[in-house]
C-alpha cells in the first residue's frame, strides 16, 4: 500500500504526462482547476491513470469532490 | 406435410459505397461562443472543433437524407429498384409516426421495407448490423442504411455542455452480397442503467402536462426539448469502456490492429478519438477519421460522413479494413469491422 508521499509522487507524474505541468507544482493544497488550470475531460484521464497505477476505484460522483490534489491523495490513501 | 419455404442464406455481405450529404452552413466558434460565455480557443482546446456544418431552416433532415441516399446509390452501382431494405437512424426527425425510412424509399422510387431506429450517435453502426443480418440471412438483397440528423432542431445556444458541438448532415451506406468477407460481426450492446447520461431535457409529456397558466413560461427558459450530457463521464465512458469494446471487435474479426487501414469513430469529440488511438496503441499507419473538425458532432450521420470523406481523400483505403465504432445516448454502442467499398 503506497503512502501519501508515493501517492502524492506518482499523481505529480500522471499530471505532468496529461497536461504538462512540473511535477514540482503538484503540491496537496493546490486546485486542479484553479491552480493547475486542469480542464474536466484531462480530470477523467488523470482520475482513470490513477485507478489503474493505485489500483483503487474512483467513481465518476466522486471525481467532483476531488477538488485539490490533497483530495485525490487522501481519496486513493483511503481506498487503497 | 408440404415443407416450408425459407429464405436461401448468402454467405457474405459488404459495404458496396458511401454516401454523404453535407449542409450549407458553416458555423463557426465564434459564431456561437457569446451565449455560453466562451472562446474560440476554449471551444478548440476541450473538442477540436473549428466549425460545424449546419442546415438552413429550409433544408430538412428528409432532404439531407434523400441527397444522402441517392450518392450511396450512385456509389454502389445500384438503382432504387435494387434496394429492398431501408433502415434510417435519426433522432431528429420531428415526428415520431411515420418513419423517415419510408419517405426515403419513395424518394428512390422503391416500395420496400423501410423503418427507422433509434440507437442515436451508435444508430449507423446498428443499422449496419441489422443490414448484414439481413442480407446474409437472404431476407433482403440490398439495404440502403442512413445516418441523418438536423441536431440544430434541438440545441439551446445557452446551454454548455454538448449543443455547441452538434453539427448537421447525413451519411449513407448500401450492404450487399459479396462473394468474400465484407463486414464481420458486429459487437454491440448498451447500458440503460445509465440512461440519463445523455438524452433530451423534456418529454413530450411533460411540455405537454405543464400548466402553462400556472406555471408561465419564465424569461429565457426553454420549453422545447434539447440536447444535454454528462460531459465528463460520457467521455470516461466513451474512451475506457469503447476501447474495450473497438479491441473486442478487432477480435472478432480475426485481425489486429497494425492491420487496419482505418478508425472510424464516432465523430464526439477530437479529444475522445485522440484518447481512443492512444489506449488502442493504433500506429501511425492507421488513418483516423477526423470529420469532427469542421463537421461538428453530427451523431447518427458521423460515422458514414467520416468514411465517406476518409475514402475521398485516401482512395487507396479501399479494400482496406476499417473499424467503426459508434457511441452514445443509451448508453447504445456498436463496433464492427468493414471492408472500405
Amino acid at each position: 500500500m503506497a503512502n501519501k508521499e508515493e501517492i502524492l509522487e506518482g499523481l505529480a507524474e500522471i499530471v505532468n504526462e496529461e497536461t504538462g505541468v512540473e511535477t514540482a507544482d503538484v503540491q496537496l493544497d493546490k486546485s486542479f482547476t484553479e491552480d493547475l488550470d486542469i480542464d474536466s475531460i484531462s480530470m477523467m484521464t488523470i482520475v482513470v491513470n490513477a485507478e489503474e497505477k493505485f489500483g483503487v476505484t474512483i467513481p465518476d460522483e466522486e471525481v467532483k469532490n476531488l477538488k485539490t490534489v490533497g483530495d485525490a491523495v487522501n481519496f486513493i490513501e483511503n481506498a487503497s | 406435410m408440404t415443407t416450408l419455404k425459407q429464405s436461401a442464406p448468402q454467405q457474405y455481405s459488404r459495404i458496396l459505397g458511401y454516401g454523404a450529404s453535407r449542409p450549407d452552413l458553416s458555423v463557426t466558434n465564434d459564431d456561437i461562443a457569446g451565449p455560453i460565455n466562451s472562446s474560440d480557443e476554449w471551444i478548440r482546446q476541450r473538442t477540436g472543433i473549428v466549425t460545424r456544418q449546419r442546415a438552413s431552416e429550409n433544408i430538412s433532415v428528409a432532404d439531407m437524407a434523400i441527397e444522402a441516399a441517392q450518392d450511396a446509390l450512385k456509389a454502389s452501382h445500384v438503382t432504387g429498384e435494387d434496394i429492398d431494405t431501408v433502415i434510417i437512424s435519426t433522432i431528429s426527425h420531428p415526428y415520431a409516426t411515420p418513419s423517415l425510412a419510408t419517405i426515403v424509399a419513395d424518394s428512390i422510387g422503391s416500395r420496400c421495407a423501410a423503418y427507422d431506429i433509434s440507437a442515436a450517435c451508435a444508430g449507423f453502426c446498428y443499422g449496419i448490423a441489422q443490414a448484414d443480418a439481413l442480407v446474409r440471412s437472404g431476407v433482403a438483397r440490398n439495404v440502403l442504411v442512413v445516418g441523418v440528423e438536423k441536431l440544430s432542431d434541438f440545441i439551446d445556444n445557452t446551454e454548455r455542455t454538448i449543443s455547441f458541438l452538434l453539427g448537421d448532415g447525413a451519411g449513407a451506406a448500401v450492404v450487399g452480397a459479396s462473394a468474400e468477407p465484407g463486414i464481420a460481426p458486429t459487437v454491440w450492446g448498451s447500458d440503460g442503467s445509465r440512461w440519463d447520461t445523455v438524452g433530451m431535457t423534456h418529454s413530450m409529456l411533460e411540455i405537454r402536462n405543464r400548466d402553462f397558466v400556472e406555471n408561465p413560461v419564465q424569461e429565457g427558459e426553454k420549453i422545447w426539448p434539447t440536447l444535454r450530457q454528462e460531459g465528463p463521464s460520457v467521455f470516461r465512458w466513451a474512451v475506457w469502456e469503447m476501447s474495450k469494446v473497438a479491441q473486442k471487435a478487432l477480435e472478432e474479426a480475426g485481425i489486429t490492429a497494425d492491420e487496419l487501414g482505418a478508425l472510424i469513430p464516432h465523430q464526439a469529440n477530437e479529444r475522445i478519438i485522440d484518447q481512443m488511438v492512444k489506449t488502442l496503441k493504433l500506429p501511425d499507419t492507421v488513418k483516423v477519421g477526423r470529420d469532427i473538425v469542421d463537421a461538428g458532432n453530427t451523431s447518427a450521420a458521423s460515422v458514414p460522413l467520416a468514411a465517406h470523406r476518409l475514402l475521398q481523400e485516401n482512395p487507396d483505403l479501399s479494400g482496406r479494413f476499417a473499424l467503426q465504432i459508434g457511441f452514445g445516448a443509451g448508453l447504445a454502442f456498436a463496433a464492427q469491422v468493414v471492408v472500405l467499398p
